[in-house]
């Protein structure tokens, strides 16, 4: 399957993308996204642990399955206000 | 306008609290203007810019107005939030809550805020003499209750 993946703030500088599409097996999770962002952009490995996920513009879990088509942002911790 | 809005135009108060207004039944608007500050952390900011995952930003803020509404029944509320360059002195975002009476309008202003710096997907990259960051508050996570709760906890200290 085909997914676009989109980036914010930090995540955006660091792969000097806003936007990439990936090909997955079917089957894949948000997390399995973004374990290969990781392995593509390993600064970005700083936030394993402080990232949030939306898939089609909803926050969800990393754990959440992944379809043709959707479009998964990751989120770095958020400033608003 | 919309009440709750992500623009890129300057915010103005008195479109915030035209949009809250207009009730018989109101007593108070309380309001939240915040400002790009010229210091932080020791840095001279010089220019804010800000980002936002738009479509995310709105319902986050549409579902934040659903919680203000069920901790204070009949608050009237409208939020705007700027995006791109931002100058020291210009509006970042503006709040208004609308109420019978002060201190529930007072409180869901208050909470507003706070949960937008909670989990509302929007970035700061301050830019100050010598460089430039990304500034990272909180880990967003909507569904997290400890940390709606801490919000309310902050609005009625």
């Amino acid at each position: 399957m085909r997914i676009t993946v989109r980036l914010f703030a930090r995540l955006r500088d660091i792969a000097g993308l806003a936007e990439l599409t990936r090909e997955l097996p079917d089957g894949s999770t948000a997390a399995d996204a973004w374990r290969e962002l990781v392995e593509q952009f390993p600064a970005m490995a700083a936030y394993n642990a402080s990232i949030s996920t939306a898939v089609n513009a909803d926050y969800a879990k990393m754990t959440t399955m992944l379809s043709d088509n959707d479009e998964v942002a990751f989120l770095p911790p958020v400033s608003g206000g | 306008m919309q009440s709750i809005a992500v623009t890129s135009d300057p915010l103005r108060l008195e479109t915030l609290v035209g949009l809250v207004s207009g009730s018989g039944g109101l007593g108070a608007i309380a309001t939240f203007v915040g400002l790009v500050r010229d210091h932080n952390q020791g840095r001279r900011v010089t220019h804010l810019e800000y980002e936002a995952y738009e479509p995310l930003a709105v319902k986050v803020l549409e579902q934040i107005r659903g919680e203000a509404g069920t901790e204070w029944p009949g608050v009237r509320l409208a939020v705007h939030h700027r995006v791109g360059r931002l100058a020291i002195g210009d509006a970042s975002i503006i709040i208004a809550a609308a109420s019978a009476h002060r201190a529930d309008a007072f409180a869901a202003c208050r909470y507003v805020i706070e949960r937008v710096k909670q989990i509302v997907p929007i970035w700061k990259h301050e830019f100050f003499e010598g460089g430039e960051v990304w500034i990272e508050g909180a880990t967003a996570n909507p569904q997290d209750d400890a940390a709606r709760l801490e919000a309310v906890r902050r609005t009625c200290a």
